[in-house]
Parts: C-alpha cells; structure tokens; sequence
C-alpha cells in the first residue's frame, strides 16, 4: 500500500494555514543586496551580564532538569520584578517558568479549553492565537479593531461578538503589529465586561516595557481581576533574549496548578542555562531595559516622522517596536504592495494581513533596526513611492 | 542640564554624523531648536570636536601607543594643573589624566615606534623638574576604545522577516 502521509495527519492541522509571511520571507533571503525592516525581535544583544550568567551555570556544571515549575529562586525574582515594575502581586505558586511567551500561550488555551469554547481575539494580533485556540479544541473568533479608534479593544467590540460559548478573551497590548496600547481608563470597560460576563482572559504583556510616555497597566492589576487574568510574559522583548526561550505565566494558583500538568507532560521544564540568565536578568537588569526603551522610542519618532512625510499615515504607536501605517492612498493591496516594494526596490516590509483581515491596507514596519538601516529603508521607500 | 540637551549631547556622543534634521525627528523637536542646542554648544565648549575613530591596524601606518604613569610633585599656586599644562602641550601626548592612587598622572602618548616613545619619555617627560619617576606601559592590542570595539561585529544576523 502507497503511504499518503496526509491521510495520517490530524484534519485541524491540515486544514491551518501557514503564516502568512513565508512567501516574501523566501525570497528576501535570496535576494543579493535586500534590506528588511521585517524582523519582530530586538536588535540588540542580550546584556553580557545576563549573558555570562548562562555561561557561568554550565561551567558550574548546571545542566539538569529544574522543577516543573522553574527554579524557585526564578520564580521568586519574578514576583519581584512584577510588583517593582508593574505593582502586581503574585506569590512563586502562582507562577510558571515556560519556554517563552508562545509555549505560555499555548499551555493556557489548552488547559482552559473544552471542544467549542469560543475565544475572542482581538485583530491586528501576533499569529499564534487562533491557531493555538484551534489546536486546544476552541474557535477562535476574531474581533475587529481599527486605526479610526487606535487599534484599541472596546467594551462594544467585544459585546457584540459574545455569544453563550465564549470562554476566554485575548488581550496583547501593547501590540504586535500595531503598536496599539491599553491604558488604565480604557481597560476599565474591558473589565467590566469580562467580570459580568462570567470571562477569562489571557493577557500578552510580552511588550509591557516598551511603553513610551506612560507606565504599562496590566489588567490584573484591577480589584477581582487577578485570578481572571492569565498574565503571559517573558524575557525576550525586555531583555532582548528570543533565543533564550524564556517566558512565564502567573494567574490563580489552581488554574497555574492545572497549567503546570500540561507543561510537565509537553515539556518538563524550561531550559536550565535560561532560567539562570533570567535570574540575572531580573536582579540586575533593569537599568538594560531602560536603555534600551530610549533608544527604541528615538527610533520610533525617527519613523513615524519617516512614513507621516510620505503620506503613509500612521496613528503614534506608544508601545512594542512596531508602526502600523496605512497604504489605502495607494489604492494597493497590502501584500501587493509588499511584493512590488521588494522586487522594485529591495526593501521588505511585512503586509498588515500577515495579521489577520483587519490588517489590510496597512502594513507591519519594525523600528528594531540602528538609524543607518532605518534611514537607508526610508531611502528606498521614498524612491519607491515617488513611483508610483 | 537640561533633558533635551542632554539627549540631543548623548545621540551627537555615539555618532556625529546623524543630522540636525533627523536628532529633531527622534527627539520631537524643531529642527530650529536642535540647531541652536548644538550651536550653543560648540560655542561653550561643551562640544569641542567631531572625529573618526579609527583602527590603524588595518593600515600600513605603524603606531605605538604607551600609557605612562607619572610621580610628580605638584607647584605652589599651580598644583598639579602648570606641570600638566607643560606636558600636554606635546603633541605626542594624545591624552593626560589626573589620577588617584599611586601615582599623579597618566599620560597616554603615540609614536611611530617604541624607540620614538621611549626616547620621547627619557629626553621630554623624565628631564621635567617636578617628574620624581616614571613607568612606561605599551599597548599591545586595542581591543575597545572609548565605547567602541575594534574586532569587527557581526552583521545583522538576524532572520530576515520574523513575527
């Protein structure tokens, strides 16, 4: 008998498709002389002496499992960085050290949700919500937001997609793509609604230092919300350690027990030799963020200034490293756009569709380059538009 | 000093070569305001020079450069600030620093060879009549200099497009 592979693959792994950006990433990566401003990650290095403290433990000879859970040490500093940083009060069993913000992310879908729990998402969004949904057994439902209202969640937004199914809400603010972010008062409507409507909500503060002008609000941080509240974050963003694989999540100690079962049986635990570095990273890090954040937000006005004097109009991101402009005077399609910029003049931007329908006409431009890669970027965009 | 002259000190400090234009778009400030800033400031002093940093190693150029610690006895009136003022004046001497500990100044010179450094120590800087000795260290490899690594970097090796 023929072996047909796809016979043996599960149907709601079939039927998912790819992200969205793998075309352009393919031809990007053979084309002499390319330029991208596409990367959704630091350009910086992780601080050396974050660095050295992973280099230190495996001299030490520290490569063996942790607990399930993460290190109690790593546990406990998390505690403390989230209540110096963010005034949230958590205790270590109410935390878990996971393989960044995406196995977080996962691990929570798939201990909250049964066969056709519905869970909204807010879009523009980062790419893995609904298919994590779909994998636990949910359906995800997408919730529109608009440059008109900031990219923003609304009390309204999400009322009108309620239905008797849906289990958990999805906030990722600040935002990827969009740069979008909560603040305090616009928070408060959200949960309002979450608390009368009996929700869940898995928060992606992945991005939370990166706010420019205004300290981050979580939305744990309201009266009754902590143990509604899945908080996902990590180190990758803050820090500038994607490749270190270290995220967390902290949330009610039941429902952190539960998840923990899941993480055991999937993972074990998260890599030692990370888990040393995040420590470092927590104790004495802060100062990196900071740095850091400046030289984002130079970069940020640098941009935006950029794509305003194009007449790609952009709202003022105050979050994440992202500007999310608009192309609808071109009267082009975002991923057409995209391409044409690429083969034209070798400069790679991701389309906004990468992130869901509600990204059309816009797309994703990434400020996590130096000046010189910005400028030249700018360069061949106004080359570009002078074009058309 | 102020906030705003301070950032628009500290991105001129990593690189002089970003413009007026683009300081006041990173900062949100007018391009009239940044120019005088930086007017001001090259006026005061605060400012004094645009240069390169330059790895001489990847020319044919020979160079030596030695750090030499001096004991000095400093002047009546003049203290240390008038036996300074004659050694800087040199210009071998690429950099001289008041130091604590044991002993007074450091001075960090370039010659062509060591012979030129030494012969510049013996006859120039030993001779002076408030020098009581000296200790000459030569550079052997410039690994970092004032802030920047002289190895090459790696490239942006990141993926081209990621989410």
């Amino acid at each position: 008998m023929t072996f047909d592979p796809s016979l043996f693959i599960n149907e709601k792994i079939k039927v998912m498709p790819p992200s969205g950006i793998r075309k352009f990433f393919d031809i990007v990566s053979t084309m002499e002389g390319a330029i991208s401003l596409g990367v959704g990650e630091p350009d910086f290095v992780t601080p050396w002496s974050v660095r050295d403290a992973g280099i230190y433990s495996l001299e030490k000879g520290k490569t063996h499992y942790t607990s399930n859970s993460g290190m109690m040490e790593l546990r406990e500093e998390i505690c403390n960085y989230l209540k110096r940083r963010f005034d949230l009060t958590y205790n270590y069993k109410e935390t878990l050290v996971t393989v960044g913000g995406s196995e977080a992310i996962a691990v929570a879908m798939k201990t909250l949700l049964n066969p056709g729990d519905e869970v909204l998402v807010p879009e523009p969004s980062f790419v893995c919500y609904k298919p994590c949904a779909i994998i636990a057994g949910g359906t995800p439902i997408p919730v529109k937001t608009t440059a008109d209202n900031s990219f923003k969640l609304t009390k309204e937004d999400v009322l009108k997609h309620l239905t008797p199914k849906t289990k958990l809400l999805v906030l990722s603010y600040p935002n990827n793509p969009t740069g979008a972010v909560m603040t305090k008062e616009d928070l408060e409507e959200i949960v309002e609604v979450v608390k009368e409507n009996n929700l869940m909500v898995i928060s992606d503060e992945i991005y939370a230092e990166l706010t420019y002008g205004r300290k981050h609000t979580s939305i744990a941080s309201f009266p009754d919300m902590k143990d509604r509240t899945i908080l996902v974050n990590g180190f990758s963003k803050a820090y500038a350690m994607t490749g270190w694989r270290m995220g967390y999540v902290c949330g009610n100690e039941e429902i952190i027990k539960a998840m923990t079962k899941v993480h055991q049986y999937e993972i074990m635990c998260a890599p030692t030799v990370s888990q040393f570095a995040a420590v470092e990273a927590l104790k004495n890090g802060d100062s990196a963020i900071e740095e850091m954040r400046d030289e984002y937000d130079r970069r940020r006005r640098l941009i935006v200034d950029g794509f305003n004097s194009l007449g790609l109009t952009c709202f003022e991101p105050q979050g994440a490293f992202y500007i999310f402009p608009s192309i609808q005077k071109t009267g082009m399609k975002s991923e057409e756009f995209c391409e044409k910029l690429l083969m034209e003049k070798k400069l790679a931007l991701v389309p906004g569709t990468a992130f869901g329908e509600s990204g059309e006409g816009f797309l994703r431009v990434s400020y996590a380059y130096s000046v010189k890669q910005i400028t030249e970027a700018l360069d061949r965009l106004t080359d570009f538009m002078n074009t058309l | 000093m102020d906030n705003k002259k301070e950032q628009v000190l500290s991105i001129l400090e990593k690189d002089c070569t970003v413009s007026v234009e683009q300081i006041a778009a990173m900062l949100s400030m007018d391009v009239v305001e940044v120019a005088g800033i930086i007017d001001e400031c090259r006026k005061n002093g605060t400012i004094l020079k645009d240069r390169s940093v330059i790895n001489w190693e990847k020319t044919n150029r020979e160079m030596v450069t030695a750090m030499i610690e001096l004991k000095v006895t400093p002047q009546r009136g003049g203290g240390f600030d008038r036996i300074a003022e004659r050694i800087y004046q040199y210009s071998e001497v690429n950099s001289l620093y008041l130091m604590s500990g044991g002993f007074d100044l450091m001075v960090i010179i370039q010659g062509k060879s060591m012979k030129e450094v030494a012969l510049f120590v013996s006859e120039k800087l030993a001779p002076l009549e408030s020098v009581l000795g000296t200790a000459t260290h030569f550079v052997l490899k410039k690994y970092k200099h004032d802030d920047v690594i002289f190895e090459e970097q790696p490239e942006d090796d990141r993926e081209v497009i990621t989410l």
